[in-house]
């Protein structure tokens, strides 16, 4: 900026290799539009009143009451779509499982928590509809993400996601859970929001 | 004001004992009144802010301060090995100390005639109540101060420090705010300071006087918005950073002591103490109930102040001190004092 020449940079010794160009900081501000300062007086009352909407704010959360959700007592229910712990089903004429041990949900699985073992269907043994069953199906639970992608990949409608949110344990492998755990039916400790709600 | 400079100059006798029994009357009030007020906050800023505040221990969570005191007590009396020994654990003592003492002042009634024997409502009556109150506040600062600086945490130092400097600044105006008051009434005695407002409470004519008063009062229990002192966001705790345990609840009990104090001061000085308006003279025994309803009034301004004003900055704190209230309060005292003799 040659039309502000900066008096230090002149004075800089001829010696130094990169020019110092002549930055003035003066170009660079800009002036920003304030309030106005109010007065003495006029800045008193004004704090005064803003403290005192200040004030009044806060007394009228006393008579709106608190909003909050007593959690383990009180619980906010879940949509429908809601992902939770997963279910197995069955047919509900013939008692057998959806499950034929096809294992697309553990390929579907980007977390890699689903274990399947199918095992084929006899006479003497009818598992599931299918020609095969699962004779192992294990989900590790500490591992799953929820993505809901074993239900979209599943093409029996065999397993869906609950409504279940409260999984902690005290133990890891308590989070495994197998095929017998998944098929039963699950005690719904989560209300459920009604449709349309 | 007649009846005020009469009654200043009333001493009349109590045996020794009865001095021993009101010093540990009073003391249990205090630590009574403490674990209400603390309860009572707690609940209260959580619903100035749509919570419950603590719900679990007790009903409604009312043995919530009880678990803390417990829970303080029972811990672990630690000591950073940089703290310099001694001071360290005479500190904490240092602030309840002053903070009982300061406790003393405030008149609760008229004197009563309890089993015959004739016993003022209050710890002492001293003639010269204001600097009395104004002495211990000073020593307390001793309690923070020392505390601050013989825990060898920087922190701890800083939050010493700014209480320093708050503190000094806020008397200033705090006293200057009570001449005011001791100009009307004529009288240092704070019984007689009632007394005086018998016609109307101070808060009246000295309003100006009244707000400097509690704004400095706030300041000096380093309440906020002038908690600087303690800023956990960025002293970590201040002053009380390296205590735990018993030490800690100690500064803690003094700190709600201390708003016990501001509050009853307040009360007297300027909501008329145990007096009712409208001309009523209930028996003698409701005094003190007035008085302690008046002082939860107090109370409940200290923590709807708290639910609502942000923290100041430490260079508002200081301009707000020196160039907003100590200029205030010289103007109210000398407006006063122009009054006061142009009227008598």
């Amino acid at each position: 900026m040659p039309e502000h020449p900066n008096p230090d940079a002149e004075q800089a010794p001829a010696t130094t290799a990169i020019a110092v160009t002549s930055w003035n900081p003066g170009d660079d501000v800009i002036a920003v539009q304030r309030s106005p300062d109010p007065g003495a007086a006029r800045g008193a009352w004004r704090a005064f009143r803003e403290t005192a909407r200040g004030l009044r704010t806060t007394l009228a959360r006393i008579g709106e009451g608190p909003s909050t959700i007593q959690y383990p007592e009180e619980k906010v229910p879940v949509y429908p779509r809601f992902r939770g712990r997963h279910k197995l089903h069955r047919f509900e004429d013939t008692g057998l499982e959806k499950c034929v041990g096809c294992s697309l949900c553990a390929a579907a699985c980007p977390a890699d928590c689903i274990r399947v073992v199918a095992a084929e269907n006899t006479p003497e043994n009818r598992v599931s509809a299918g020609e095969r069953y699962a004779a192992v199906y294990e989900i590790n639970l500490s591992r799953c993400i929820f993505c809901g992608y074993c239900e979209i990949a599943c093409p029996f409608d065999a397993i869906t996601m609950g409504h279940d949110y409260e999984l902690s344990d005290y133990d890891r492998s308590d989070l495994i859970f197998t095929k017998e755990m998944l098929l039963a039916e699950p005690l719904e400790r989560t209300p459920l929001r009604n449709e349309g709600e | 004001m007649s009846a005020a400079g009469s009654l200043a100059v009333v001493g009349y006798y109590e045996p020794w004992w009865i001095q021993i029994l009101k010093a540990i009357v009073i003391f249990a009030i205090a630590l009574q009144l403490v674990p209400v007020v603390l309860i009572t906050e707690r609940k209260l800023l959580g619903r100035f802010q749509g919570r419950y505040g603590p719900n679990r221990v007790g009903p409604y969570g009312l043995l919530q301060p009880l678990a803390d005191i417990l829970k303080l007590l029972t811990k672990e009396q630690f000591r950073p090995s940089t703290s310099a020994g001694l001071l360290f654990v005479l500190a904490p003592t240092i602030s309840i100390l002053t903070a009982v003492a300061a406790f003393a002042l405030i008149p609760f009634g008229d004197p009563q005639f309890i089993f015959g024997t004739k016993v003022g409502l209050y710890g002492v009556d001293v003639s010269i109540g204001p600097l009395y109150l104004f002495a211990f506040s000073a020593i307390a600062f001793y309690g923070i101060m020392l505390g601050g600086w013989s825990s060898g945490s920087k922190y701890s130092f800083l939050g010493a420090m700014r209480a320093a400097a708050q503190l000094i600044s806020y008397e200033v105006s705090q006293a200057l705010a009570l001449v005011g008051v001791i100009f009307a009434a004529q009288t240092l005695s704070l019984t007689g300071i009632v007394h005086a407002q018998a016609g109307m409470w101070y808060v009246v004519p000295q309003f100006l006087g009244f707000l400097i008063f509690l704004v400095a009062g706030f300041a000096e229990t380093n309440r906020a918005p002038f908690d600087l002192t303690e800023a956990d966001a960025e002293l970590v705790g201040g002053y009380n950073t390296e205590f735990g345990g018993g030490r800690f609840a100690s500064y803690y009990f003094a700190e709600y002591l201390n708003v016990l104090v501001v509050a009853g001061i307040t009360t007297t000085v300027f909501l008329g103490g145990w007096l009712l308006p409208f001309g009523l003279h209930p028996p003698g025994w409701v005094d003190p109930i007035v008085v302690l309803f008046k002082m939860a009034f107090v109370t409940f301004l200290f923590m709807w102040i708290r639910a609502t004003l942000p923290r100041l900055r430490y260079d508002q704190l200081m301009s707000f001190g020196w160039k907003v209230l100590l200029p205030l309060a010289t103007l109210n005292t000398l407006v006063t004092a122009i009054l006061v003799v142009a009227l008598n």
